[in-house]
């Protein structure tokens, strides 16, 4: 009854705000269309049967925030829709975004790797297209090879490296042992977290690669110990282990009794289900609703793209990418993500400056950047690659 | 057995009396305990914790009824309203409240209850008498804080993640309009005569002034304190004195409280309080302001003529909202 009952006042209030509405003229009604694009990835193979990454993890996480978009734009005569297609190759996804584009989509998130990413921002050059990047932390995407088209906020792994790093430093941790996996992802894990540690003036006492072929699951508690030996003592361990091959055997087996960052026991992340300051319970509690699972860093990042699509909109009154990504990028741009401070997007390279929890699996250990770490603009870009520093020029 | 009784009694008038005395010259502030599911219950003049009250899950906002008598108390997330009685300090009934309510407003005709649900996106309408829920409003996602205007006339809500003021006409529970504000609005107040409201933004780090009458925003105050960068000042908790004099407005990590000088509507002052500095409530001669710190688990008490800290008392974990049951005449 309640329902059904605040259903027609739903529509009543709809009807009556409209004329009453004094902030701003009669607005058209406005529908603004996001296309979620996704390539099925290989997941490599891990020792562990049991830990798995949901398979609609971000497409979830934008929904929800079509969800609340929707909720904002009734008020504003704005409508959001997503529609979410999968692809197995590169070409397949290429081939939807410009069939999509002709057709007059303009506004896609992808969910894919560099390869594709690349590809894509090379078609879209010129294009009045706005492009999210929510799921490719690689470095070279801010400092090198700067995505022209693409706004990201997935954050990098300098990003990730310098929110572990300065932690380090603030708990005088300062002697690190760096463990690697032999992916070539996870050696870029390793360059990043060896740029933060000479940033912050972290020593890394050595170096060592994973090769270990053989299963783990049984042996790590004679094999790690040997493993983590060196020839002089370390603070901490940080372990570059992007698909958790074999990072979670390393905790509680070291040599040394001594924390491991990293890959595994205090990660940097956008997002984890324990988080719950700064109005972050709320969004738990209405993912959670939607989905019967946990929300996790591609959920988040995705809820991200949307909601800063959504704030622009708002915001503007326009749903043409070229307004949007006028206002993404400018200084008027602020987006509220339960972190306890404004959100807004780097003008060299696109990045989406924010803060990174660092956390353990049951709990929040900290945010970075920490106190103390000052910059003349925003501590905020004290993690990633500043201005100076990133070869990307935008704009 | 007569004597028992009479000995019962006479035991029983010397415990009340002490509070009896008490309560004819003091004031209580309520203060509500987010993580301690409690309220600590501070003797102004003594300034000091008098005692602890259990009552349901993440209590946060709290308000009294016309005769303070009652507290209304959202028991967030044990997703109901409790009403306490203060004289025998018991929790004696519940009003329906829909899920997860977080703030809470009084009618000035003191026959019904607004409360903002955070997970729904509604703003519910409790009838007190019938305990009844009269309707459910939909507004923005996580709605937050609410006003009824002196008047009577307006109930406001804003929507934290929405942006939005939402005005709804008590007579018809129905919106007639929607002011986008800055980010994650929080707190709203009405002026005493209905012609303005004050809305705090915690993310946007700005308090505006709508008129009331056109909905339209007259100004916009930012805050700087020397020393904290501008993303860590965030406003949430607002007080206005009913003299029209002052405007408090509590500025959440920043530790501070801005102090509003409403005639020349310039800042005049920041007054460093206990750590995230979160809700506001005036005293009943207006004479002292206390704040909820949140993460430093403490209450401080501002004299207005001094325009001073002149004490900090510790209560529970996270306090939230603030009460003040005014002195018996």
């Amino acid at each position: 009854m309640i329902i059904l009952l605040s259903f027609i006042l739903l529509y009543s209030s709809c009807a009556l705000a409209l004329p009453n509405k004094s902030t701003s003229i009669v607005i058209d009604p406005l529908e603004v269309k996001v296309n979620y694009l996704k390539l099925q990835q290989q997941q490599s193979p891990a020792l562990s049967n049991v830990i798995k990454m949901p398979n609609d993890s971000g497409y979830q996480g934008a929904k929800l925030a079509i969800n609340d978009s929707n909720t904002t734009g009734k008020f504003l005569q704005q409508h959001f829709s997503l529609t979410q297609f999968e692809f197995t190759t590169t070409p397949d996804l290429l081939h939807h975004l410009k069939q999509a584009f002709n057709q007059g989509d303009n506004i896609f998130i992808i969910n894919a790797p560099l390869i594709t990413l690349d590809k894509v921002n090379l078609w879209a050059q010129d294009k009045n297209i706005l492009l999210f990047n929510i799921s490719e932390f690689s470095d070279v995407l801010r400092d090198k090879q700067c995505l022209s088209t693409f706004l990201h906020t997935a954050p990098s792994y300098a990003m990730k490296a310098d929110a572990l790093a300065q932690w380090l430093l603030y708990r005088r941790l300062t002697k690190v042992l760096l463990i690697s996996g032999k992916k070539p992802v996870d050696v870029a894990i390793a360059t990043s977290f060896k740029r933060s540690a000479k940033r912050y003036g972290l020593k890394i006492i050595e170096e060592k690669y994973w090769r270990f072929d053989t299963d783990l699951r049984r042996s790590a508690q004679q094999e790690v110990p040997l493993f983590t030996q060196t020839s002089q003592e370390y603070d901490v361990i940080y372990v570059a282990d992007k698909y958790k091959d074999f990072a979670q055997y390393i905790p509680f087996n070291t040599y040394l009794p001594r924390p491991v960052i990293g890959s595994t026991g205090l990660e940097a992340l956008t997002w984890h289900r324990v988080i719950e300051q700064w109005g972050a319970a709320q969004l738990q509690t209405r993912f959670h609703k939607l989905t019967a699972r946990y929300m996790n860093e591609l959920d988040f990042n995705s809820y991200l793209a949307i909601r800063s699509i959504a704030q622009a909109v708002h915001k503007t009154h326009s749903n043409s990418a070229k307004m949007l990504i006028k206002h993404l990028k400018s200084a008027d741009f602020e987006l509220a993500a339960y972190k306890g401070r404004k959100l807004s997007f780097r003008s060299w390279n696109g990045q989406l400056r924010m803060p990174m929890a660092l956390v353990h699996p049951q709990g929040v250990v900290s945010q970075s950047p920490q106190v103390g770490f000052l910059h003349p603009k925003t501590d905020l870009d004290t993690l990633g690659f500043d201005k100076k520093e990133s070869q990307c020029k935008m704009h | 057995m007569n004597i028992k009784i009479f000995l019962g009694i006479m035991a029983s008038l010397l415990l009340i009396s002490p509070k009896l005395i008490a309560a004819i010259s003091t004031e209580y502030a309520y203060i509500t305990n987010e993580k301690d599911d409690n309220i600590s219950v501070i003797d102004l003049n003594k300034q000091q914790v008098i005692k602890k009250i259990s009552v349901g899950q993440r209590p946060r906002g709290i308000i009294f009824n016309e005769q303070q008598s009652l507290a209304y108390i959202c028991a967030s997330d044990s997703d109901r309203i409790q009403i306490l009685d203060l004289n025998t300090e018991e929790l004696i009934g519940e009003l329906p409240s829909g899920e997860d309510p977080e703030t809470i407003a009084l009618h000035p005709d003191g026959k019904t209850i607004y409360t903002s649900n955070e997970d729904d996106a509604l703003l519910t309408v409790i009838d007190i008498k019938s305990s009844m829920v009269i309707t459910q409003i939909d507004v923005g996602v996580e709605p937050e804080g609410l006003a009824v205007s002196p008047n009577g006339e307006i109930v406001v809500v804003t929507s934290e993640t929405t942006n939005m003021v939402h005005w709804i006409d008590t007579k018809t529970n129905k919106i007639i309009a929607n002011t986008l504000v800055g980010a994650r609005p929080r707190s709203a107040q009405f002026t005493q005569d209905s012609k303005l409201l004050w809305v705090s933004s915690e993310i946007g780090g700005t308090v505006v002034v709508i008129d009331v009458e056109s909905k339209k925003i007259l100004k916009e105050f930012n805050f700087k304190i020397h020393g904290i960068h501008r993303d860590r000042v965030q406003p949430v908790g607002i007080e206005l004195t009913h003299d029209g004099h002052y405007a408090f407005v509590a500025l959440g990590p920043a530790n501070h409280v801005a102090v509003i000088n409403r005639q020349t509507m310039e800042i005049e002052k920041y007054l460093l309080v206990g750590r995230r500095v979160w809700q506001l409530a005036l005293t009943e001669n207006q004479s002292k302001l206390l704040t909820t710190n949140g993460i430093s688990g403490d209450v401080s008490i501002i004299d207005i003529l001094k325009m001073k800290v002149i004490k900090s008392i510790k209560v529970g974990r996270f306090p939230w909202g603030v009460a003040i049951k005014h002195a018996k005449k």
